[in-house]
């Protein structure tokens, strides 16, 4: 009973972050219909952006903030530059163009930082935390820490300001949105600066469980998407919910069946993902979209 | 018709020069152009899916490992000669292709695209859990094979032979396949499916079948990589396996059967360079050019060849004071 809860608790730490980097790909296509494909190696490189900060002395939690404003500039940049020129073309060509930013983005990567892995500290106390005979890593308890309280920002953000009203807005009717007067265009550019923010909290969250390298996040990645597919590309609070769902699952199914173990991580998100495209495909919380032809 | 005439002249001139380059090229370049065809092959099968049926695969690698790796066990395994295990891989890969193509008809563009990354994304790991199959992470050695019937060439110079042949019976194949009744099917569904549907096109049952069409020519280009190469690793299957194909079609050509040679090309040799500058440079290289070709160049290196062919005739049809053809000035959507 007491790994099962170990397990439960550390599969809720790293479903926070498989939750930041689906509320990312889910912002994303609520205000684009698009599901960005290059949103993990974004976080990869923010999480390399904090790590040269890091190194050049600057304190965990400046760096933090900072790469979390840097993230915000850079996602806006991209949109505004990159992919706004491809937005209303079909999607199979901005699902390319975001496939060619991920491998920019992982090769650029390399380039700057080399294939080297390094090692990506925890800002919490390395000493684990223990409740009775149940022992937690304190950094997975910082983790869920922190997605919850971005989580809570954002939520507080979308719900009751001005700002966050005119972005749903602009997401949900973007004609009628123009019409009031919100600058929609804009506003789908804020998207993707808050996506790049979840992906960097992502990404620096994962990081030192993992040790910093350019493929950082494919797994993430893999895994963000079986979030988002389980709670819906439409609903960010069926993502959230599924990235948790979705940590505890692959926590589980890796502890206590035996033949998955950890070689077969990517094939359990894998089977998901179709599974629940097969059964659900709008996802547990998601809308079904009808459209008219 | 004198265009056709020409055209198969030129064809032919093309071929009589692919024969003529063992005895040109060191076996080094001769390599990189057998690799070249493997390429073209695969590029083509995920042409003839995205390209012509409007289906996203970014997951294509999946089929050219297995491909490579049915090839790899057979003569690893049970010593079945090299030649033998091509077909078989095609086949096997056009079942699977088949059955994976099944649950895609549920699956539409953007969720397609998502199950066919993750599916290139577990490939590796899938590969290395069967390590009795497959060797694990080591991967397994095989030997080129020597060629037959006496012919005095040298392991390299067969198999760019072998390559060369299989490349152009697919090619011919596939042409056919693409610009016959099913070819218009496939295409009449990409571009309007219900409409398809209403004139009588069984939409399920081509989808699914151009799936194990497309699987079966990775399968195969797999399988002669197996023996080019003369080795198969789990890693070489990752998924930037998926996106250099994917890469391949797009810069080459969508909808184009041409465009799988441009796009061939274009991966094996666009990299060669670009590594002078810098390990990583290559994918930098290739991202740009991807989302370059996006917004000047959509329809690759064979629609902008074509459009530009247009263009000149419609000049030459312009100086002889005839009306001007407005179908011909509209973007190619098929070649």
């Amino acid at each position: 009973m007491d790994i099962f809860i170990q397990q439960v608790v550390s599969g809720l730490a790293t479903g926070g972050i498989y939750a930041s980097l689906a509320l990312a790909l889910v912002m994303i296509y609520q205000a684009t219909d698009v599901v960005s494909f290059c949103q993990g190696e974004m976080a990869m490189f923010s999480t390399y952006i904090c790590w040269t900060m890091l190194n050049a002395g600057v304190s965990y939690w400046w760096a933090f903030l900072g790469t979390l404003a840097i993230s915000f500039v850079g996602g806006i940049v991209i949109q505004r530059v990159i992919i706004r020129p491809v937005q209303h073309a079909p999607i199979l060509t901005i699902v390319i163009v975001t496939l060619g930013l991920l491998v920019i983005f992982n090769s650029v990567a390399g380039w700057i930082w080399t294939y080297v892995q390094k090692p990506f500290p925890s800002p919490f106390p390395s000493k684990p935390f223990k409740a009775g005979n149940v022992v937690f890593g304190a950094h997975d308890l910082g983790a869920i820490t922190v997605t919850l309280v971005v989580l809570l920002c954002i939520y507080v953000f979308f719900q009751f300001t001005p700002l966050g009203l005119a972005m749903r807005a602009a997401a949900h009717n973007p004609v009628s949105s123009r019409l009031v007067g919100i600058r929609v265009g804009w506003m789908l550019a804020l998207g993707w600066g808050l996506a790049a923010v979840f992906g960097a909290v992502a990404g620096m969250m994962v990081a030192p469980n993992l040790t910093l390298e350019p493929n950082l996040m494919g797994g993430v990645q893999i895994y963000a998407f079986a979030a988002a597919t389980l709670g819906g590309f439409t609903s960010p609070g069926g993502a959230v919910l599924g990235g948790f769902i979705v940590g505890v699952v692959e926590n589980l199914v890796g502890t206590y069946v035996s033949f998955i173990g950890t070689e077969l991580k990517f094939t359990v998100a894998l089977a998901m993902i179709i599974v629940v495209l097969l059964v659900r495909p709008s996802g547990l919380f998601g809308t079904t979209i009808v459209k008219r032809v | 018709m004198g265009g056709r005439a020409a055209r198969i002249v030129g064809l032919l001139a093309l071929i009589g020069v692919a024969c003529s380059l063992p005895f040109i090229l060191t076996n080094f370049r001769l390599f990189q152009f057998t690799q070249v065809y493997i390429y073209a092959i695969a590029i083509l099968g995920l042409n003839m899916l995205t390209g012509y049926n409007g289906q996203f695969s970014l997951g294509h690698g999946a089929f050219y490992a297995i491909g490579a790796y049915i090839s790899a066990i057979m003569m690893d395994q049970w010593g079945v000669p090299y030649g033998w295990t091509i077909p078989v891989a095609g086949v096997l890969c056009l079942v699977v292709g088949f059955l994976f193509g099944l649950p895609a008809l549920r699956l539409e563009g953007l969720y397609l695209a998502l199950a066919t990354f993750s599916l290139a994304l577990a490939v590796p790991q899938i590969l290395k859990y069967f390590e009795h199959w497959t060797g694990g992470s080591q991967g397994l050695v095989l030997s080129k094979p020597n060629a037959p019937f006496g012919l005095k060439l040298n392991p390299d110079q067969w198999l760019y032979y072998l390559t060369l042949g299989v490349l152009i019976l697919l090619f011919w194949l596939g042409a056919n396949l693409l610009r016959g009744r099913v070819g218009r099917a496939i295409v009449a569904i990409r571009d309007h499916h219900i409409a398809a549907e209403a004139m009588g096109v069984n939409s399920a049952l081509y989808k699914s079948l151009i799936f194990g069409v497309s699987a079966a020519y990775t399968g195969v280009a797999g399988a002669l990589s197996a023996s080019v190469i003369a080795y198969v690793a789990p890693d070489s299957f990752n998924v930037f396996l998926s996106i250099t194909l994917l890469i391949g079609a797009v810069i080459g050509g969508m909808a184009s059967i041409s465009g799988a040679i441009f796009g061939a090309l274009f991966i094996q040799f666009v990299p060669n360079w670009a590594q002078d500058i810098s390990k990583a440079a290559p994918w930098a290289i290739f991202g740009v050019f991807l989302i370059v070709f996006m917004y000047v160049m959509p329809f690759g290196i064979a629609g902008a060849l074509r459009l530009l062919w247009i263009r000149w005739h419609r000049s030459r049809v312009a100086l002889s004071a005839e009306p001007r053809d407005t179908a011909a000035t509209q973007a190619p959507r098929t070649t």
